[in-house]
């Protein structure tokens, strides 16, 4: 296959993709919408006008924005892929992809970047909505950009290698449960890891997500708990290690083929 | 330089993970432009060799090669000329025809606007287009089972692979795809088709494999099949009761009821004996018909002793 047909069936995967988003954005955008909303209205106007500033001219819900963001970021770009593929395998129609021409490369390609876009969009309603609370300052708008499409890629491809394996819905909705969530909460969304005391600041350390969200809160405040060169080392590597994951499983048609 | 076969299936093996050897080793060829029959009883291995084919199943050993290519080891060479309509209903129930059909040509690498054209070509000559842009889940049986070949025709492939595809549908329908079939196969399209209904294999095919327990146990065209038959039995419609019944050389006449007789008799006896003797009788036949399709006789009698012959081996 040349580059053009496999340009093409990418374009179909991640426009089926897309559809499927607003087709159904009532499951898929207006969620977070609503969740996000309620985080800026109590843990930023109520609980926030009670901590005050947490960094001079920085107030709580300013800090909270970027952490929400990447929340909602990390949820949607895993749940995107892994609830689509996973349809996908159950009601049999990933078949018409895997009797296509399509390399593996391309499914996942597609699939991602259907993820990531979920993603984006997400993010983007949420950044709107937060402006409805407080003043956005974009510092570093190449940190904030190549974070956001970092993390929508980390999360999409473990979503995708969370969908290869699952074999009933219940398998999807574990690993957000109980990983991604209390991941995501300790992850500095809602303080400074340098204000726990040790051992949990070094135990925090261990968790990626706390990267992410503090290299997008370096994007948009310019300040974080972690270096930037460590976040992007971090953020890389998980999505080199998935992407190799997630095409090893589709390679060997693992949970696909028999 | 001699055209390769459509299909060249050679010492293809397959053993699942629970150590069920679904084929034991077969090698079958059909000819481009052929419209070949592969029937089998269930679990026969019929669907392991399509899965194979269409790359869905991981053969354990041996080789396909379509038109010449691979589907081991140049997969996506060889996904590219085979178009397969699945036994089971695999599209999304969300999606609209037109769309389900623009995608599976977009994962071909078709260009959006050859795919709609194409789209909008097959689902008319399927007779879906009033249907294509609503809901696929909204439509009837017999309707997703044609849309399952309009899909499959998207990617215009050389051979055509249809499993079980008028399972559950009525005449009408099976009628109006089995002409559409046709007329892609009198195109050029080479067809396999495996199916239940051995009467429209016997009428559409001009070769055949029947596979059992994971090996072909015949291969040959349909009419050399066929002459095989040396009996055949015949259901006759009495005007009114026969008390007795003639005896006829080389004809065994059973009563099913006091209106039915079946003829049982080789396919060399001719029947103005059979007629003048049961007319010396008084028996006045109102009408005949075959007991049972004649491939279907055939069918039965090859898996039976196939059957037999595995008892005995064990």
């Amino acid at each position: 296959m040349s580059a053009g047909p496999n340009l093409v069936a990418f374009a179909t995967i991640t426009r089926r993709e897309v559809v499927r988003i607003l087709r159904i954005w009532m499951q898929t955008l207006l969620p977070s919408a609503i969740t996000m909303t309620l985080y800026f209205v109590i843990f930023g106007r109520l609980v926030g006008s009670r901590i005050g500033d947490i960094v001079p001219g920085i107030g709580y819900i300013d800090y909270i924005v970027p952490g929400l963001i990447m929340m909602a970021v990390i949820t949607n770009s895993y749940g995107n892929i892994s609830s689509s593929f996973f349809g996908a395998k159950f009601q049999r129609y990933v078949e018409e992809m895997l009797v296509s021409p399509m390399p593996p490369w391309v499914i996942l390609a597609g699939y991602v970047a259907g993820a990531v876009m979920r993603g984006l969009l997400v993010a983007a309603i949420v950044l709107a909505i937060s402006l409805f609370f407080t003043r956005i300052h974009l510092f570093h708008p190449w940190v904030t950009l190549s974070t956001v499409l970092l993390t929508a890629v980390v999360f999409s491809l473990a979503g995708f290698v969370n969908a290869v394996y699952a074999r009933k819905f219940d398998d999807i909705a574990l690993v957000p449960t109980f990983v991604l969530a209390p991941l995501t909460y300790l992850g500095g969304v809602f303080y400074s890891v340098d204000q726990l005391g040790t051992p949990w600041r070094e135990i925090s350390h261990a968790n990626p997500i706390l990267y992410m969200v503090n290299a997008f809160r370096y994007g948009l405040l310019g300040i974080s708990d972690v270096g930037m060169g460590v976040a992007y080392a971090v953020m890389l590597a998980f999505a080199v290690a998935l992407g190799a994951i997630a095409l090893v499983l589709l390679e060997r048609g693992i949970g696909l083929r028999s | 330089m001699t055209n390769p076969a459509a299909l060249d299936v050679v010492e293809l093996k397959k053993t699942y993970a629970n150590g069920v050897e679904a084929l034991k080793g077969i090698s079958l060829r059909v000819e481009p432009g052929d419209f070949f029959a592969l029937l089998g009883p269930n679990g026969a291995g019929k669907s392991t060799l399509i899965g194979i084919l269409s790359s869905l199943v991981n053969a354990t050993s041996g080789d396909a090669r379509v038109f010449g290519v691979s589907v081991r080891a140049r997969r996506s060479a060889a996904m590219r000329l085979i178009g397969l309509v699945p036994q089971e209903l695999n599209f999304n129930p969300f999606e609209k025809p037109f769309d389900i059909c623009v995608n599976q040509a977009g994962f071909y690498g078709i260009p959006r606007a050859v795919a709609a054209e194409r789209a909008e070509k097959y689902l008319k000559q399927l007779v879906l287009w009033d249907k294509a842009f609503e809901p696929s889940r909204t439509m009837s049986g017999g309707m997703k089972r044609r849309l399952m070949i309009a899909r499959a025709m998207m990617s215009e492939p050389k051979l055509l692979i249809l499993d079980e595809p008028t399972a559950g549908v009525d005449i009408e329908i099976r009628r109006s795809m089995w002409k559409f079939v046709s007329s892609i196969n009198a195109a050029g399209t080479t067809v396999i088709l495996t199916t239940h209904y051995l009467e429209e294999a016997e009428q559409l095919c001009r070769n055949i494999a029947i596979i059992d327990h994971g090996r072909i146990i015949e291969n040959t065209s349909m009419r050399r099949l066929l002459s095989k038959l040396d009996v055949e039995t015949l259901v006759l419609d009495l005007e009114r009761p026969s008390p007795t019944l003639p005896d006829v050389p080389g004809v065994r006449l059973v009563r099913v009821d006091e209106l039915t007789v079946e003829a049982e008799m080789s396919r060399e006896h001719d029947l103005n004996s059979l007629f003048a003797s049961l007319s010396a009788h008084g028996v006045m036949v109102r009408s005949m018909r075959n007991k049972a399709n004649r491939l279907e006789e055939l069918f039965v009698r090859l898996v039976e002793t196939g059957k037999a012959a595995g008892k005995e081996a064990a």
